[in-house]
């Protein structure tokens, strides 16, 4: 989606400011793991839905307590409702992780650019994530699996800290299962119960199935991982133009003003946080950036 | 996958350890392996034992686990077809320091170790060829160990 150069929001449409929280109401949450948890927001009456583009995020609220940059982890297909995985990690994702049913939590959002599924059709598409990268590749793959004809092979490949650390487990299952995609999990480590793979994904990137000309590949995840997985993707024969990262910086206004989250030339809320690999890779080695 | 095997007797130089090596070591190499076929459970390696062949995986699963004293068994990594297991028998004491235990079931050929080192030590150039192949598998598996040290997706 290209980005646009003024301050903008979903909500301008409704006259709302970008800069207004609306307050959304907790409809449901559910445990991830232990540290993890998704949470189903819905709009006051009288807002409509706002469609999102896979890929993108909200700036979810607490009242109170501050505002932290989520992915939309949902589907696309049912903009409804706003779904989030969040992990507590800090002051604001603590209290997200911690807010009861009928909470309120403000949303502005959605903002940034989506994953570019328009170029992935016709090609071989592989989704790499690690951790909490899942999520925002989630919504990617209900567009994929929703217009299954449209791509070449499905390949998914999702790592984790350790088994207790894969969210979406039921919902993996069930993807392990199709036989029009491939999905593989691994963790890094592991104890006798786990009969699946343990290792780093760039592992088990060697064993996908792809035509390396024509693959597409969305990585989202540790800027480590993602810059070894590009690495061993390039290794198969891919090139930097195929492969588009996710970056999370520390977003701020999320309409590209404050400057908080800028990566060289790049506002990451602004003109990402997709970005295509060959255009920040360098960016990703400078130190203290 | 990798090192899909052939139906039928597997085939030294169709594992991709040996895919493309120069000169005829898989040949020679050949009539020294074994194959094997571990079920789910089945320990290939145990740690303490000696490091007494070099295992070509085909296809399956195998984990590698450290087993300390006062903890839970811990799974460090898998190996599929396509990898190759072990390389404590180069070096002296020739003694595994891991388990290895299939966790799927694993189809291998397996070259005895004081033979292939023999084998080396007297054909330096295919010492080198095969150190050539051996040394990233290790150089890799370094690298995933230092990621993991840094437990990113715990952070």
């Amino acid at each position: 989606m290209a980005a646009s150069s003024m301050p903008a929001g979903p909500r301008d449409g409704t006259g709302v400011s970008p800069w207004v929280p609306v307050p959304f109401r907790v409809e449901q949450r559910a445990a991830e793991t232990a540290d993890t948890i998704t949470i189903v927001l819905t709009p006051p009456k009288g807002v409509p839905a706002t469609p999102f583009l896979p890929g993108q995020f909200n700036m979810l609220y607490v009242f109170g307590v501050g505002e932290a940059a989520i992915s939309v982890a949902g589907d696309p297909a049912h903009p409804e409702a706003l779904i989030h995985t969040v992990r507590s990690a800090g002051k604001v994702s603590g209290a997200l992780s911690q807010a009861a049913l009928g909470t309120t939590v403000g949303v502005r959002g959605p903002y940034g650019t989506g994953w570019p599924l328009a170029a992935a059709e016709g090609k071989d598409v592989v989704l790499v994530a690690g951790g909490l990268g899942l999520p925002p590749l989630r919504p990617v793959l209900y567009e994929l699996l929703r217009h299954r004809e449209r791509y070449g092979r499905i390949e998914v490949i999702y790592g984790a800290r350790t088994p207790k650390d894969l969210v979406y487990y039921n919902q993996i299952q069930e993807w392990r299962g199709r036989t029009d995609l491939r999905f593989q999990t691994t963790v890094d480590a592991a104890d006798r119960e786990w009969y699946g793979d343990v290792g780093l994904v760039t592992a088990r990137v060697p064993d996908i199935r792809i035509d390396p000309a024509n693959t597409i590949a969305f990585l989202c995840g540790p800027e480590i991982m993602m810059k070894f997985t590009a690495r061993a993707l390039e290794a198969k024969g891919m090139t930097e133009g195929s492969i588009y990262v996710s970056l999370e910086r520390n977003m701020k206004c999320a309409i590209g003003v404050c400057g908080h989250c800028q990566l060289g030339p790049e506002f990451v809320c602004r003109n990402g946080p997709v970005f295509l690999y060959k255009d920040v890779r360098r960016f990703l080695s400078v130190r203290e950036l | 996958m990798n090192g899909v095997p052939p139906p039928g007797v597997l085939r030294l130089a169709s594992h991709p350890f040996f895919e493309g090596m120069k000169g005829d070591l898989p040949q020679t190499l050949a009539p020294l392996a074994v194959e094997r076929t571990y079920a789910f459970g089945d320990m290939l390696i145990r740690e303490g034992d000696i490091a007494d062949r070099f295992v070509l995986i085909f296809e399956g699963k195998v984990a590698l686990e450290i087993v300390l004293p006062d903890r839970p068994r811990v799974t460090i990594q898998t190996l599929g077809g396509g990898e190759v297991l072990g390389w404590s028998w180069l070096l002296p004491p020739p003694e595994w320091w891991l388990d290895a235990r299939a966790v799927k079931r694993t189809r291998c050929l397996e070259l005895p170790a004081a033979q292939l080192r023999t084998l080396l030590d007297a054909r330096p150039e295919y010492g080198y060829q095969f150190l050539l192949r051996l040394l990233p598998v290790v150089a890799q598996r370094l690298d995933h160990t230092r990621m993991q040290l840094m437990d990113l997706h715990g952070r």
